[in-house]
């Protein structure tokens, strides 16, 4: 078993037992309307502790990506090659994710849908092409 | 009234780059402070300020304490500065700043890390929870940043590699230099990459060494006779966000802030610019940072190394004694010195005629920078 696990303390808490129900989840400002993640305790736009939780469509758009040929961890020695990605979600907010395969066939801005794995007993919120 | 070529770097020292098996950082800051001395012929008893970038790969609290009591000085300002890479310009210009300011008169500003014989692993840590998704590392932020750079751009193999040919050119010619062999093109395009895109000869050196700098006021250099003090004649900075993710555009660097500080405060362009030393831990660092501090447009950058215009004789020498990815993997101290080196005539790739160098630093995955701009 892999010592990495969520830091479920504070704020991330509800993030981290919506994603165990499946449901992707950012922060929008009550104050501002600002949507956010990660998880804070105040808003980075009007810095309001006033936050509420969103659930994400799931629609989004690749900023960037990079494919790991060398494993920082051992956990990870048996899935490389491997995709780390920047991911914007429809409703603003940006978070890393993975995109399943080796990285072939992949462009900057193109459309992307979540699709949910699991690694280390967590469930995580993935992404694939569209189309 | 402008502080413009009101200070002076009066002194610079090193210890050897490389493998340094067995050496404290503190010891290898003592002997950079006391090169650095040397070379500006000042006596240890003069300095009143110690201001030092704490170690990369051993980062704790006190140090500078520490290395203060190794020195054998109870200075009037001591600390040091967590700003990453950025760090060693902001702590020189901090230090004409506080000069000015009549706290202190003579400052020395130093750095020393031996992450090559002892740990590296704090290029390698995990970030936060995102290491759920396996996101490791310092290198694979610059490959994201790379990626979006060549996807916006078109930006070609071919340019990186002009970066890395560049660097590994000067640093041939450079005794002290840390790797020697020249890089061909075909070179660079045969090693696998790391992290795609970044291939091996984009990524900086690990090196065991120490640096250091004095500063003090142009008129306190002449009162002690200094005997080659050179001029600062401008610096800038600016900080982004933390998370890579969360920059509104991957493919700017706070360079588009602090070189326009930095040139201002000169009085110059970027087309008076004679000579550059930038921050080339991987090469997008180098080549995002030529194009945000206005050598060529945003995304041109390809256009604008090709054809060796970044080697001596170029249009813009770059990297003389090798950088980071030649001479030493060392965070930006090594490229001050070689600045000052080119405005005392005596580099060993040097530029002809030149009157002005810009420097670089910048820290972290592109959070920090800072500029600075050396005279004659």
């Amino acid at each position: 078993m892999s010592g990495i696990t969520a830091d479920r303390s504070g704020v991330a808490g509800a993030y981290w037992a919506a994603m165990d129900a499946r449901r992707l989840t950012f922060q929008r400002c009550r104050a501002c309307g600002a949507a956010q993640l990660p998880p804070r305790e105040e808003c980075t736009t009007c810095l309001s502790p006033d936050l509420t939780w969103e659930q994400a469509s799931g629609a989004a758009r690749l900023i960037s990506w990079v494919v790991y040929h060398r494993a920082y961890h051992e956990d990870f020695a048996a899935e490389l090659p491997y995709v780390v990605a920047v991911v914007e979600l429809a409703e603003g907010p940006r978070l890393i994710s993975n995109i399943p395969g080796d990285g072939a066939g992949l462009e900057i801005d193109m459309p992307l849908r979540l699709v949910w794995g699991e690694r280390f007993g967590q469930v995580l919120p993935w992404f694939e092409g569209v189309g | 009234m402008s502080l413009s070529g009101q200070y002076v770097i009066a002194g610079i020292g090193a210890t050897e780059f490389g493998k340094l098996p067995g050496r404290s950082t503190i010891s290898m800051n003592v002997e950079a402070i006391r090169a650095a001395l040397a070379d500006a012929g000042v006596e240890k008893d003069r300095v009143d300020a110690v201001l030092v970038k704490p170690p990369t790969s051993d980062f704790q609290m006190h140090y500078v304490m520490k290395l203060a009591s190794a020195l054998g000085i109870q200075p009037k300002l001591g600390g040091g500065w967590d700003q990453a890479g950025a760090a060693n310009i902001t702590l020189i210009s901090m230090a004409c700043m506080a000069i000015e300011a009549r706290q202190c008169e003579v400052a020395v500003v130093s750095y020393a890390d031996n992450p090559r014989t002892g740990s590296a692993a704090v290029f390698s840590r995990p970030r936060g929870d995102d290491a759920l998704y396996g996101w490791f590392g310092t290198l694979p932020g610059y490959a994201m940043i790379m990626q979006r750079h060549i996807g916006e751009y078109g930006t070609p193999p071919e340019a990186f590699a002009a970066i890395a040919m560049a660097a590994r050119k000067h640093g041939a010619a450079n005794p002290r230099a840390q790797v020697r062999n020249p890089l061909s093109l075909d070179d660079y395009l045969a090693a696998p990459p790391l992290v795609a895109p970044l291939r091996r000869d984009d990524c900086a050196l690990v090196s065991d060494g120490g640096g250091a700098v004095v500063v003090m006021s142009a008129a306190m250099a002449a009162r002690l006779k200094v005997p080659a003090p050179v001029p600062i004649l401008g610096w800038g900075g600016g900080q982004t966000f933390f998370d890579v993710a969360q920059r509104p555009v991957l493919t700017e660097t706070m360079a588009k802030v602090s070189g326009p500080m930095a040139l201002k405060m000169a009085g110059l362009a970027p087309g008076e610019v004679d000579c550059v030393q930038i921050y080339d831990c991987f090469t997008i660092a180098a080549l995002m940072t030529l194009e945000d501090y206005g050598f060529c447009a945003k995304g041109q950058a390809a256009a604008f190394v090709r054809d060796g215009a970044l080697e001596v004789g170029g249009a813009l020498p770059f990297n003389t004694s090798g950088g980071l990815l030649s001479e030493t993997g060392m965070p930006g101290m090594q490229l001050v010195h070689e600045a000052v080196r080119q405005m005392r005539g005596s580099s060993v790739n040097q530029v002809r005629g030149a009157r002005n160098v810009v420097v670089s630093n910048q820290g972290g995955v592109m959070q920090t920078h800072s500029t600075l701009v050396l005279g004659q």
